[in-house]
């Protein structure tokens, strides 16, 4: 029996591993546990685009490309079976959308020679791309993030944050802990005094957090959460009669998701994007007639259009304009991960190209070199209008305050580099 | 037939109490280490041992620790997440200050550490019993996890908090960090697993196991006949930290390499050993093996045959495999309360009559 068990699963391994002529993109999803409904969207919006792909163009450049999807459920165990179940299968590029997984896969992607792609999550450090060779989080990471938020107060602020009360609201994990050093630096920059406010996950307890947000009466309130913290604290912040234009969330705390369960009272609550929302872009019409019609919509297809779903597409597009890229520079169709990481780090986005793709000012413009590897760091500013259930944006995309990050960069991953004997090195 | 004491004569009291008195048992038993040893290491690649054996022999471990306590010492504890956090915490702060030092080192001292904690938790067990000791323990549970989140010494002052395990060797061969070779981390855990499974064998079967069981079945009666409570319950639980904390140890900086404490070592984790402690039979050491297989080999068999053979949705395949699972260990306890254990040793006690049943 045990035997037959394990033919059994060896057989299994072997046959999830796909034809070899394929371009492979692993996908760690997460559909089902505490995360899931900001899993899902994403998904889909990953899956849906190389779906478009393959039914309209043939796929990239000519070749197929083969989705294989992995469940992780948000758990770091799990992403680790997912990555070395699919790694053999010459899986191109990894995006885990899990800060944890991508922790984690750092120092086993970098040895393994595969591409990392955490886009607007993961280590920030990775920017720097003479330390971490294999790690992008091109297009802005949560050090811009936290630069992009306050620049945003500054500028409704006419210019001065002096003696402001800021609060963060975070989830008291890794991903959390993130912004925390740059909003201090950026506090000694601009004077405005910054309140840390912790959050144990799940998050669906923070009734003492928001009682001490009333009783102090921060100007703003800044959030940097995921999954269901995001849906409590608006409502929360709706409880307590928190201005919500006060109220601005990093860009994994501003779905639908999030803000509906508030109803009427999360009309006006802000958060940052990188990318545009809605779906009046053209590529929207292709999708309808080669992948919602054809009947390959991923999941349920009901999530086309939404925040997250339009993450995940510009996250596959990203994928696959790199992979372009690498068969561009390497004259063979048939890439492998390493030719991706090349393609990846010769990325260049342009306003010309997106509108080529039917996405027109769906992003910023940005480039990828090797000293940096995490794009130009734009940001834009988007508000729920809960009458007509739409975001908007309110802003252009505009940089963060490269003058307080660079340093911070250069800090954090000569650390790593240090830490892990890495010598720095572009060549 | 084969599966008797007749014809293997004893002539000494060594044989006569050795582990496996049984022949057709001795010899399964140096098989089952040679294959371990010997071939295993042979074949193995990066997926079966980081999503197959290092899983299982971690956890096999830490199951091993929790049923010294709660199995053989009957003290119930919710703490084991916590704990194999002291044990990754404490190797991590040993490893990043005492670079020169081997691994193999660090992870015993991690082990010792957790034992210290361990018994300061233990405390209260000399008062409370029960339900009322498992909501202490509980308590520890929570405390350690708060404790290595909130003072950032535990995590060196990183910005996010995750600890990362960097690369360090064994004989000169890197068994943590990113360019260890399959089999070396395997090696590495499974000579951990071995040692902790002799050990707690032969613990639990001389005078300090046997004190632990009068404690479990009637502790009034055991201080009657003199066994020293406060001795006995502070051992299982300084022996019971040990092995958990070298698990945690191995799961933090062989296994996964970065870990983030509230993710990693959280009630889940607690409840995920008692659960692997209970199915697969309490005061049995083959049963920490049973258990911790189920509970981690079968989700990722089921995951390999509704996904990669049946080509099932994966939000479909990651839902039934919970109900599968489920299903499977209520049926399981169902049938036999005690334990796969149990149903092992009805099978042996069967096959020692075989073929003749009466």
């Amino acid at each position: 029996m045990k035997l037959k068990l394990i033919t059994a699963a060896v057989a299994a391994v072997m046959a999830a591993g796909p034809a070899l002529a394929d371009l492979t993109f692993p996908s760690l999803s997460y559909r089902t546990g505490p995360y899931a409904a900001n899993g899902i969207p994403f998904a889909d919006g990953y899956a849906d685009y190389f779906t478009l792909l393959n039914e309209r163009d043939g796929g990239i450049g000519g070749v197929k490309t083969e989705l294989l999807e992995c469940e992780t459920g948000y758990n770091t165990e799990k992403g680790v079976e997912c990555y070395e179940s699919t790694k053999g299968a010459g899986s191109l590029v990894y995006q885990p959308l899990s800060t944890g997984i991508t922790y984690q896969l750092i120092p086993k992607a970098t040895a393994d020679g595969v591409p990392v792609h955490s886009m607007g999550y993961g280590r920030t450090s990775a920017k720097n791309g003479a330390v971490f060779h294999n790690i992008f989080n091109y297009p802005a990471n949560y050090w811009d993030a936290a630069s992009i938020a306050i620049k945003h107060l500054l500028d409704e602020n006419g210019g001065d944050l002096k003696g402001k009360k800021i609060a963060l609201v975070y989830h008291n994990s890794a991903y959390g802990k993130e912004p925390i050093r740059t909003l201090e630096e950026l506090s000694k920059k601009h004077g405005y005094e910054l309140r840390l406010l912790a959050v144990d996950h799940p998050g669906q307890e923070q009734k003492s957090q928001w009682l001490q947000i009333r009783r102090e009466r921060p100007d703003y309130v800044i959030m940097w959460g995921w999954g269901v913290m995001n849906q409590v604290a608006i409502q929360e912040a709706v409880n307590i009669r928190f201005p919500m234009e006060n109220f601005i969330g990093i860009w994994w705390s501003g779905s639908e998701n999030d803000v509906l369960p508030a109803g009427e009272g999360a009309d006006g609550y802000k958060s940052l994007t990188f990318h545009n929302v809605g779906k009046d872009f053209p590529l929207f019409g292709d999708i309808q007639k080669y992948v919602v019609d054809a009947g390959k919509a991923a999941g349920a297809g009901d999530q086309i259009g939404t925040v997250l779903y339009n993450r995940g597409l510009y996250a596959a597009m990203l994928a696959a304009e790199a992979a372009k890229t690498a068969q561009a520079i390497h004259g063979v169709k048939d890439i492998t991960p390493a030719m991706m990481r090349d393609g990846m780090e010769a990325l260049e986005m342009t306003e010309a190209k997106m509108a080529g793709l039917g996405l027109p000012g769906f992003g910023p413009e940005f480039s990828v070199s090797c000293e940096n590897h995490g794009g130009n760091g734009f940001g834009a500013v988007v508000q729920w209008d809960a009458k007509a259930h739409k975001w908007g944006l309110i802003t252009d995309f505009f940089q963060s305050d490269q003058d307080v990050l660079g340093p911070l960069v250069a800090e954090d991953s000569s650390a790593f580099a240090a830490e892990n004997g890495i010598t720095a090195g572009c060549n | 037939m084969f599966y008797r004491e007749s014809g293997d004569f004893k002539t000494s009291y060594v044989e006569d109490n050795q582990t496996f008195p049984i022949k057709f048992d001795r010899y399964r038993y140096y098989f089952v280490l040679l294959v371990a040893f010997l071939l295993v290491p042979v074949l193995i690649n990066d997926y079966w041992v980081n999503a197959v054996f290092m899983p299982f022999l971690i956890y096999a471990i830490a199951a091993i620790g929790l049923n010294i306590l709660v199995g053989y010492c009957g003290q119930v504890s919710l703490g084991t997440g916590g704990f194999m956090a002291v044990g990754a915490y404490a190797c991590y702060k040993l490893m990043t200050a005492f670079p020169e030092v081997s691994i193999f080192i660090h992870v015993l001292l991690a082990g010792g550490i957790t034992a210290f904690v361990g018994v300061m938790f233990g405390l209260p067990s000399l008062r409370i019993k029960g339900f009322y000791l498992a909501v202490a323990t509980l308590a520890a549970q929570f405390f350690l996890v708060w404790l290595f989140n909130r003072v950032p010494w535990f995590y060196n002052y990183s910005a996010s908090g995750q600890i990362s395990a960097p690369e360090r060797t064994v004989f000169g061969v890197p068994v943590t960090g990113a360019s260890t070779d399959a089999w070396a981390s395997y090696m590495f855990c499974l000579v951990f697993v071995t040692i902790s499974a002799i050990l707690a064998r032969n613990l639990t079967r001389g005078s300090v196991g046997r004190k632990w069981m009068a404690i479990r079945d009637m502790d009034i009666a055991a201080e009657i006949i003199g066994v020293d409570p406060l001795r006995a319950k502070l051992s299982a639980f300084a022996v019971s930290s040990f092995f958990i904390g070298v698990s945690g140890a191995l799961f933090f900086a062989v296994y996964l390499g970065a870990v983030e404490v509230g993710e990693a070592f959280g009630i889940t984790k607690s409840f995920l050993v008692l659960f692997m402690v209970i199915i697969g039979g309490l005061g049995s050491i083959f049963g920490s093996f049973a258990g911790a297989a189920f509970l981690v080999l079968l989700p990722v068999l089921l995951k390999n045959v509704l996904v990669g053979m049946l080509g099932w949705p994966t939000d479909l395949a990651a839902h039934l495999e919970f109900m599968i699972v489920g299903a499977l260990i209520i049926t399981f306890l169902i049938a036999e309360p005690h334990g796969l254990a149990q149903l092992w040793r009805v099978a042996k006690e069967k096959l020692r009559l075989w073929p003749f049943p009466h």
